[in-house]
């Protein structure tokens, strides 16, 4: 027991205590999303010595669409096995938002932990063609844009702003990469240098092969826990000291694409800039947004920004939100950083942005 | 320790086959503003929006909410999306109301619908799942096997079933929201109704509705200043709950689910719920398929175990027999469903009679009632209870 940091959202400490993630692959064609999150669940659980009957409440985070029928949660659920009935929900969103709302109940006090978890497969069907269909349903969706295609253009537009080169997101991607070879769970880690990937080809102009986000199947868990309850389990628990998440319109086309308003805001309520942050986890599928939000949450030179190799080493649809939240607590339980940034995003072009900022005493 | 929290304002669509007239955007804001307008604010006033609504692809559009984010007043607010099967529109109340009872927000915007008529959810029930037993008859197709289930445990008449069909529909002329107005309801009518799923006819079925629910979630505080604006008063939440319980069990009674009991039993221990019939002066109760009142009535310990139908063949559900504890006076599911927002016309109605403004609809002198919307294969369970009084 070692005290609880200052809090600049809500008022009573909640850390990440465990964390699991499955092998981020290209394509899952023995397990399905119930079999894939067994082990997973059971990990998060393992980790710490408890069980499902030791969490008050159960959120997840995943989307229909993926799999291409309703109700994909309703399944997933028999993961954890929540017999006796558990109290549990589900949002059609990131598991980072799962993590939000569970943090959210832990503020009442009336429970102690939390199981968070979510999962998506990539795999089942053409995800460019897929995404598309998030999209404004009368003015957008029908004209079937998919995300790297609009990324595209957010990066030209840094681009003929002026913002950053493409050598900027090869460095971008050829750093992620590199850090990723560190990754047990990276999906794509090499070592390459910027002007080796700037050779590639195109794939949409300006983004090469290197600055777009593999596809993924993955699933993650995360364990919160409040007060002394986060010390029974964790050591150096790494507490939420700051959670906040905005959104900006849908219309790509009414905003400034090249900044992140809706990053720079949910930094500033969760007190990002209050104190010197170690390192980052943005959740970036391309490479050209990882300096996008850097510049929204005003990170300086000496932040560590995605030392797990981000979304560029494994982009597990809606669990690489929560993953970055969870590489983030691991580094503050290990010492490796005391206070840390993660984020989550959701929506074309950086629409939507969650950010957590998680501290160790 | 979890701060008050009332409803403040409330807002809905009249429920249709086709809302031709309007695009998503514009549903969820008709339902929006009339909810802001009932609480005296604005969408300036609104510090969070969380939106709710069963699968996405009931329209087709993967999650909307990202795409209605101008619509409802969100851009550079939170905003979050729930989905929790049938009972989502009962679910994203409470995520809404922990939003306000947690002490992150004053004033949330809460709103879920579905627009049925962009795509077909009958369809979208019936994609077939790896390992799983394809449904291709929808949801009454899945429940019907469980309603004669109860018929044969219960020992229930076959009639009640068609009882509950004309009641619903009967509470449903006095509300003009309300999809189904068939002034000429009668048993005879239910009777000659088509056979669907037996023992279900088609008018003891829910309709495909489009339509909008929304609420205005606001600390004590809020309360003050919206009825101070207003004139009208808050419903005041005095306890939220909810159940889920897994897919793939043997131990499962889908009759009367544990999930359902237990949601119950935390509800009313935050509330002081000691005797629901007598506690509460009306409930507002998801009943898609006739039969579920009966099975409701024993699962939220309205009466004893197979005795539900009894209740129901009393006239004790009917305000219009003078019933002791009305269920359902808007209609209900059964005269409206817009899926997602279902399960919060059911939490909504339950506020606007505490407040007292029900209208033609209005049970008298109502302080204390039950809302309650269910999911899945009855395995996902929300409830809440709302009063006049502050708790």
């Amino acid at each position: 027991m070692s005290g609880f940091p200052d809090l600049t959202s809500g008022s009573r400490p909640v850390g990440v205590v465990s964390f699991a993630q499955y092998d981020n692959v290209r394509r899952e064609d023995n397990r399905n999303e119930v079999e894939m999150l067994m082990p997973v669940v059971a990990e998060v659980f393992g980790n710490i010595g408890i069980t499902k009957d030791d969490v008050g409440f159960i959120c997840s985070g995943s989307t229909d669409y993926l799999i291409g029928g309703p109700f994909s949660f309703v399944a997933a659920l028999d993961a954890v096995g929540v017999w006796p009935p558990r109290a549990e929900s589900h949002v059609e969103m990131d598991g980072a938002w799962a993590l939000y709302e569970a943090w959210v109940l832990l503020q009442e006090g009336e429970i102690d932990a939390a199981l968070v978890y979510a999962f998506g497969r990539s795999s089942m069907g053409h995800l460019g063609e897929i995404m598309s269909v998030q999209l404004d349903p009368y003015y957008l969706a029908p004209l079937w844009p998919d995300p790297t295609s609009l990324a595209a253009l957010q990066a030209q537009a840094m681009i003929d702003k002026g913002a950053a080169s493409e050598a900027d997101f090869a460095a971008v991607a050829s750093r992620s990469r590199r850090s990723a070879l560190l990754n047990p769970k990276a999906q794509i880690a090499y070592d390459r240098t910027p002007e080796q990937l700037l050779a590639e080809d195109y794939e949409v102009a300006p983004l090469r092969r290197h600055a777009l986000p593999p596809l993924t199947d993955g699933c993650a868990a995360i364990v919160l826990a409040a007060g002394d309850r986060a010390y029974e389990l964790c050591e150096r628990p790494a507490f939420i000291t700051g959670i906040d998440h905005r959104i900006e319109t849908h219309a790509v086309g009414a905003r400034d694409l090249t900044v992140s308003p809706s990053t720079k805001l949910a930094g500033e309520k969760s007190g990002v800039g209050a104190k010197k942050v170690d390192i980052a986890e943005l959740h970036a599928p391309y490479a050209h947004q990882e300096l996008i939000l850097a510049e929204a949450l005003g990170l300086g030179d000496g932040v560590d920004v995605n030392p797990s190799g981000g979304a560029l080493a494994a982009n597990p649809m809606m669990s690489a939100g929560l993953i970055r939240i969870g590489e983030s607590a691991q580094r503050i339980w290990s010492g490796q950083a005391d206070r840390a940034v993660a984020h989550a995003t959701s929506g074309p072009c950086l629409q939507q942005n969650l950010v957590c900022v998680l501290e160790g005493v | 320790m979890a701060e008050r929290c009332a409803v403040i304002g409330v807002g809905q669509t009249v429920a249709k086959s086709k809302r031709e007239d309007v695009s998503i955007a514009g549903l969820v804001r008709e339902a929006a503003v009339a909810a802001l307008e009932d609480a005296g604010l604005t969408f300036a006033d609104i510090d969070a929006v969380v939106v709710g609504k069963a699968p996405d692809m009931f329209e087709g559009v993967m999650m909307p909410e990202l795409y209605l984010a101008p619509a409802l007043g969100a851009v550079g607010k939170p905003m979050f999306r729930v989905h929790t099967a049938g009972s989502v529109g009962g679910s994203t109340a409470i995520v809404a109301s922990h939003l306000v009872a947690s002490g992150i927000h004053e004033r949330v915007l809460t709103v879920a619908f579905e627009k049925q008529s962009d795509s077909d959810a009958m369809w979208a029930l019936s994609v077939p799942q790896p390992f799983s037993a394809p449904l291709l008859a929808g949801a009454g197709g899945y429940f019907a096997p469980i309603i004669r289930a109860y018929m044969y445990r219960s020992g229930a008449p076959r009639d009640i079933g068609m009882m509950v069909a004309v009641k619903d529909r009967l509470h449903a002329l006095k509300n003009p929201y309300a999809h189904l107005h068939l002034p000429d309801i009668s048993m005879q009518m239910v009777e000659e109704s088509i056979m669907l799923w037996d023992p279900l006819h088609y008018l003891e079925s829910c309709p495909s509705s489009d339509g909008a629910a929304a609420m205005v979630i606001g600390s004590e505080k809020a309360a003050g200043a919206s009825t101070a604006a207003t004139g009208r008063p808050p419903a005041w939440i005095h306890g939220m709950a909810m159940r889920s319980e897994p897919t793939m069990f043997a131990g499962r009674d889908q009759v009367n689910p544990q999930a359902g009991r237990d949601c119950a039993a935390d509800l009313y221990k935050q509330a002081g719920i000691t005797n629901p019939r007598e506690d509460f002066d009306m409930a507002e109760v998801y009943v898609p398929f006739s039969w579920y009142e009966p099975m409701w009535l024993e699962n939220l310990g309205f009466c004893p175990e197979g005795e539900g139908w009894k209740l129901t063949q009393a006239g004790a559900t009917s305000m219009i027999e003078g019933g002791d504890i009305p269920w359902n006076v808007s209609g209900g599911v059964l005269s409206s469903n817009p899926i997602g927002a279902s399960g919060m016309l059911r939490f909504l109605e339950s506020a606007l009679q505490v407040r007292g403004l029900a209208g033609e609809h209005q049970v008298p002198d109502a302080r204390r009632a039950l809302g309650q919307a269910y999911g899945g294969g009855s395995q996902f369970f929300a409830m809440w209870v709302v009063s006049a009084e502050r708790p």
